[in-house]
């Protein structure tokens, strides 16, 4: 082989290893793009009709300008919270059973359940507890989205839990364990506590995930245009509230729709920023 | 001698945690009499046998060292002095172990408790990332319990200077437990495991992760704590062992081959395999 050949092949490397950095350079620009695309459209749309009284104020009647989305956006953390109460000590200690107890046999066919159950659609758990709750109390209520969304956050939080626990090494288990301290003290008080920030972030994260259904709420919490005095009615919620906005006739209603999703946006991406700190720190601490 | 019942190895019995500090922990034997007496043990993993019929009585307030080439079963030994190798799935114990005449492994007997009165450091130094050093040490009292302020307070002094680090950290008491350096690391788990005033200390090679010189400090530490506590040692430093231990046990493929005295045991072993290992001919 002469030099001139081997200098070409040199080339063609080159050009090759050029090429296949663009094209995942490319890749990731569209990765970025979409979000970047929301955003700036939300902006554009609905950051003009967000002033004090979108957060302050019930809906207006048709017709009339002005009003806000006050009781959406109240609403939406009622259910958050009445989500966390189901979602977040099931899956908790779904998790710890999972990363500390099951035998493998157990484990795996949990597992298997939890992925399913990930996978399917939002609006089926609506369905679902319109059928065991709504329609039992004859009432679409709070507690009924509630538990629409906390049935959704169990097996997240089950499995991020079962992850973060699994990172803490064994050397801490065996340390406590041989100071004589029970095996349900070592999980809670070493265990979870050495991971304490890992499952934290699971639960921002589940709860970021939920914020912004609307299908699980559809036949449970229906939606109110006015506050809810009573969990066993219906309650609105930011989606719902969206959603009914923006398939209705009226301009003012649309502008309002973009500022409620502007919102929801903004209000996912800030879980999400405090999850970011979250797992920095964590990481630097575990390894 | 004061007897020990049975029941003291019961769930709610009388603890180090109970005893009032200052004290060492009370050893009901004469010295004549052993701390363990172990008999035709064997320990199965599964289908792997990890200890074939061993026999030995380890002396209670003296230096036992256990030597051997990886994987001879001398850390599984050490485990089930403390039932810490029931953690592994899947194993199986024959045999018996008698701690002072009560057998440990008895249908009554909680691994909790005697886990207590047998204290272990591990191979890799393991303060518990979250907590301060003072909470290291204090966490197997609290845990079990313990809420009196000043109990707990003379027993983080006690336990600091025992394990030699209370000069070190005196004044830095409430920072984290990993901030410290590794040898330091390692005697504040020997702290920890002495905060419970347990009887027994099993060490399961402490310096092999650790510099000359914390090494030294740890094996001079090792000798002082020899007067109150029994203490058993598994090392892969065959002059480790013949520096701080009274007595040696060699231990190949699972079987204890020779037990003495540490001085004749590698100055004039009786067993072939003894030899051919102490003087580097394998392992």
């Amino acid at each position: 082989m002469n030099r001139s050949s081997s200098n070409n092949q040199h080339h063609w490397r080159k050009l090759k290893s050029a090429l296949a950095s663009g094209l995942a350079f490319t890749s990731a620009l569209l990765v970025i793009s979409p979000l970047a695309l929301v955003f700036f459209y939300l902006l554009i749309s609905g950051a003009t009709s967000l002033n004090w009284a979108f957060f302050t104020h019930l809906p207006a009647p048709v017709g009339e300008k002005g009003g806000g989305m006050a009781n959406a956006i109240v609403g939406t953390l009622e259910l958050l919270g009445l989500a966390s109460i189901v979602g977040i000590p099931v899956g908790i200690l779904g998790g710890v059973y999972l990363a500390e107890y099951g035998s493998a046999r157990i484990n795996w066919g949990l597992r298997f359940v939890a992925d399913v159950l990930n996978g399917v659609p939002s609006i089926t758990w609506g369905v679902v507890v319109y059928g065991l709750v709504v329609l039992r109390f004859k009432s679409f209520s709070a507690y009924a989205g509630g538990l629409a969304l906390g049935l959704m956050m169990i097996p997240l939080i089950m499995r991020t839990t079962e992850e973060v626990l699994l990172l803490v090494p064994n050397g801490y288990r065996e340390a406590s364990l041989a100071l004589g301290i029970s095996r349900w003290r070592t999980i809670v008080n070493i265990v979870m506590k050495t991971a304490s920030k890992g499952i934290v972030t699971g639960i921002l994260l589940a709860l970021a995930r939920i914020a912004g259904e609307t299908a699980p709420l559809l036949f449970t919490a229906f939606g109110n245009h006015f506050w809810n005095r009573n969990l066993t009615e219906p309650i609105a919620a930011l989606p719902l509230q969206i959603f009914s906005y923006a398939i209705s006739p009226y301009d003012d209603w649309h502008r309002q729709a973009w500022a409620g999703a502007l919102v929801l946006v903004v209000g996912i991406f800030i879980i999400n920023l405090l999850v970011r700190v979250l797992t920095r720190e964590r990481t630097a601490r575990l390894i | 001698m004061p007897v020990k019942t049975m029941s003291s190895f019961e769930p709610n019995a009388q603890t180090g945690a109970a005893t009032s500090p200052g004290v060492p922990a009370e050893s009901p034997s004469s010295p004549a009499e052993p701390a363990f007496k172990v008999n035709n043990l064997s320990i199965w993993y599964g289908e792997k046998q990890a200890i074939k019929n061993v026999s030995i009585d380890i002396p209670a307030k003296a230096i036992t060292a256990i030597i051997g080439p990886s994987g001879c079963g001398k850390s599984t030994f050490l485990r089930c002095l403390n039932r810490m190798h029931e953690l592994v799935p899947r194993t199986r114990l024959e045999g018996d172990i008698h701690f002072y005449g009560e057998d440990l492994y008895g249908p009554t007997v909680d691994p909790a408790v005697v886990r207590r009165r047998v204290g272990m450091v591990f191979q890799k130094s393991n303060p518990f990332p979250t907590m301060s050093i003072e909470e290291n040490v204090l966490v197997g009292l609290r845990l079990n319990g313990v809420r009196d302020r000043r109990f707990l307070n003379e027993r983080l002094e006690q336990s600091l200077r025992r394990s030699a680090l209370w000069e070190e950290v005196k004044h830095d008491l409430k920072k984290p437990g990993m901030s410290i350096s590794g040898g330091q690391q390692q005697r504040l788990c020997i702290a920890r495991a002495l905060a419970v005033e347990p009887e027994v200390l099993l060490m399961d090679e402490p310096c092999s992760a650790l510099d000359p010189i914390a090494t030294a400090k740890i094996e001079e530490l090792i000798r002082e704590l020899r007067d109150k506590y029994t203490i058993v040692i598994v090392t892969h430093n065959m002059q480790q062992a013949s520096r701080v231990s009274d007595k040696t046990a060699f231990f190949y493929v699972g079987e204890l081959i020779e037990f003495g005295d540490t001085t004749q045991l590698f100055n004039r072993p009786s067993e072939r395999q003894t030899e051919d290992y102490i003087t580097g001919r394998f392992g």
